[in-house]
């Protein structure tokens, strides 16, 4: 049985929709005959053409909501829509809004949410969706049992975004209704950390460094090679955690999923909560000291070594091929 | 000013997790505070001293009588918590959770901040603290990576996908916070000695006014169908580095033509 509708949170940043949301799209139109999009900021007309040719016939969009946070407001105003008429289902990403915004949603509609899932099918009159855990060696398969709509978040890389060529998406006002107090919560400034190199999670190299590197200043080494690869450096949560690079550049179950065409793990053991945002690269070079790391049960080439040595010399012959 | 924290208790990570036959994980070993929540804690404890008064109150819920994690936290010095202990909240999903945990919130008095980390180790919904501000009909502000607060409202940098957006909110709110955040502490001796005779106000889920069928794993709206293993990769060469293991790498990286 194919869905009727589904509707999928459009998220963009200045004015270019963000890839999990094609990738949604994609899906959606494989499920259901009616595909529509919801998006709060100043930016639906602009993106209202590549929404349109990848399925969406519509976005509803709250518009510019003034400073206030996706989460409550969106959620408000799809709860609104919602009443009316709901959706079989409601797709966001595993992202910060999308997460706020679904995490509102299900207690406007009480209504269930199920997160982190990398696929969703229609199996007779139930929706069902596939959660990866203990970092990604068991799948688990939750149907919805509590009607319409169901609500769901999706790891980025879940599915192959492709276009259809259909027209501009419809733009449409969505209302956003008086929240209160509870809407309260304010953007007064956004920072944009500038970065060189291609981004964490459309790079097609990544090198990341864990515990293994033994000090912060050791990480400099990673920076390097992920610049000489022209690729984009990760960390393990454990580095983060330890303060030796900024948040964004995590990897994992928390962080950032990267699928690359080549993952180099310098001095990462390989915990769950790791494997689960990087076992999905094409391939992986593991460099790590200790012959039982859960790393190099995974990697395409495992080296058992000192990243202290390996790196360095990696370096220098990158260096001298120019 | 008041600050309650939402901590959880979970099987050791580092052990290999299982599941039990209803495909709830498995929670017979120890629990320990899941290190997520160490920060949540350790921010409270920061926030209540520099406010220069006030206590930090731990709130947590389990289908058993476990409290090892908690102890954790009150040694760390949190003044006391609430435990939700019951059978019927084995399954729970994250709304029901949500739900069950503002009932336990409603309980301490003159809750100024409500903390919690961003998602737990081990369920990782994610979406637990939003849902709590949303059941208490509160202000929210998630993924935060740096909070003070001044007179009333509390300001955060909460993490975005290009950077972070400076965000605030007047008080009272929900703010759920990023590991990092804050550099925990380790308990003392005399803190671990002190959390001992801690208050741990342990309440059922009767108690809170909330019905237990309508919770845990038959009012979560949600089945788990099945759970099989996911196809394993293989593990491919493994050398032992002679001095020339970096050779190897290039040659491993002119096959794939990224050089």
């Amino acid at each position: 049985m194919a869905l009727s509708t589904i509707w999928v949170h459009a998220e963009a940043s200045d004015a270019k929709v963000a890839t999990i949301t094609l990738e949604m799209l994609a899906k959606a139109r494989e499920l259901a005959d009616t595909v529509e999009c919801f998006h709060s900021g100043p930016d639906a007309e602009a993106i209202a053409a590549t929404l349109g040719a990848h399925g969406a016939g519509k976005v509803h969009t709250t518009g510019d909501l003034g400073g206030g946070l996706a989460g409550v407001h969106l959620a408000s105003a799809l709860a609104q829509a919602a009443g009316a008429a709901p959706p079989d289902l409601v797709m966001f990403g595993t992202t910060y809004d999308g997460r706020d915004t679904a995490a509102r949603l299900s207690v406007k509609l009480d209504k269930p949410v199920i997160t982190n899932n990398t696929d969703v099918a229609v199996e007779g009159d139930d929706i069902v969706v596939f959660e990866p855990i203990f970092g990604g060696t068991q799948i688990v398969k939750t149907k919805f049992a509590a009607g319409a709509p169901a609500i769901a978040t999706f790891r980025p890389k879940s599915f192959v975004a492709e276009e259809s060529g259909g027209a501009a998406a419809e733009v449409a006002e969505l209302a956003v209704p008086d929240s209160g107090a509870a809407g309260a919560a304010r953007v007064t400034d956004r920072h944009v950390e500038e970065s060189s190199g291609p981004k964490l999670d459309e790079a097609a190299v990544v090198v990341s460094g864990g515990r293994g590197l033994g000090e912060a200043e050791k990480y400099q080494i990673i920076e390097d090679l992920a610049k000489a690869l022209k690729g984009a450096p990760g960390a393990s949560r454990a580095i983060v955690d330890a303060g030796w690079v900024p948040y964004s550049y995590q990897v994992g179950q928390t962080g950032k999923v990267v699928k690359p065409t080549v993952y180099i793990a310098a001095g990462i053991s390989g915990a769950t909560q790791h494997m689960v945002g990087m076992k999905g690269s094409k391939n992986i070079v593991a460099i790590n000291k200790d012959p039982e790391a859960p790393i190099l049960s995974i990697a395409d080439l495992g080296i058992v070594g000192d990243v202290h040595k390996v790196l360095p010399k990696l370096l220098e012959a990158l260096q001298s091929r120019g | 000013m008041n600050v309650v924290v939402c901590v959880k208790q979970i099987p050791d990570p580092a052990d290999p997790g299982a599941l039990e036959e209803d495909h709830t994980l498995k929670r017979t070993g120890k629990l320990i505070l899941d290190e997520s929540d160490s920060f949540g804690v350790e921010m409270a404890l920061q926030l209540v001293d520099k406010a220069g008064g006030g206590d930090v109150t731990l709130v947590s819920m389990a289908p058993n009588d476990e409290t090892s994690g908690l102890r954790t936290a009150l040694a760390m010095g949190a003044a006391k918590a609430v435990l939700v202990s019951d059978p019927a909240l084995a399954g729970a999903g994250a709304l029901d959770t949500a739900k069950v945990l503002a009932a336990a919130i409603g309980r301490v008095e003159g809750a100024d901040l409500i903390l919690a980390a961003t998602e737990s180790s081990d369920g990782y919904t994610g979406t637990v603290p939003e849902q709590i501000a949303g059941v208490l009909d509160l202000p929210s502000i998630t993924f935060a990576k740096h909070v003070e607060v001044a007179d009333g409202t509390v300001s955060v940098q909460r993490q975005t996908e290009l950077g972070y957006d400076q965000c605030e909110s007047p008080l009272p709110a929900v703010v759920s916070v990023t590991a990092g955040v804050v550099e925990p502490r380790y308990p003392s001796f005399k803190g671990i000695m002190a959390a001992k005779s801690k208050p741990v106000d342990q309440v059922t889920v009767a108690d809170l006014g909330i019905d237990a069928s309508a919770v845990g794993a038959a009012g979560a709206g949600q089945q788990i169908v099945e759970v099989t293993p996911a196809p394993e990769r293989q593990a491919g060469e493994i050398i032992e580095d002679d001095g020339e293991a970096h050779l190897k790498i290039i040659d491993f990286l002119d096959g794939l033509k990224v050089l």
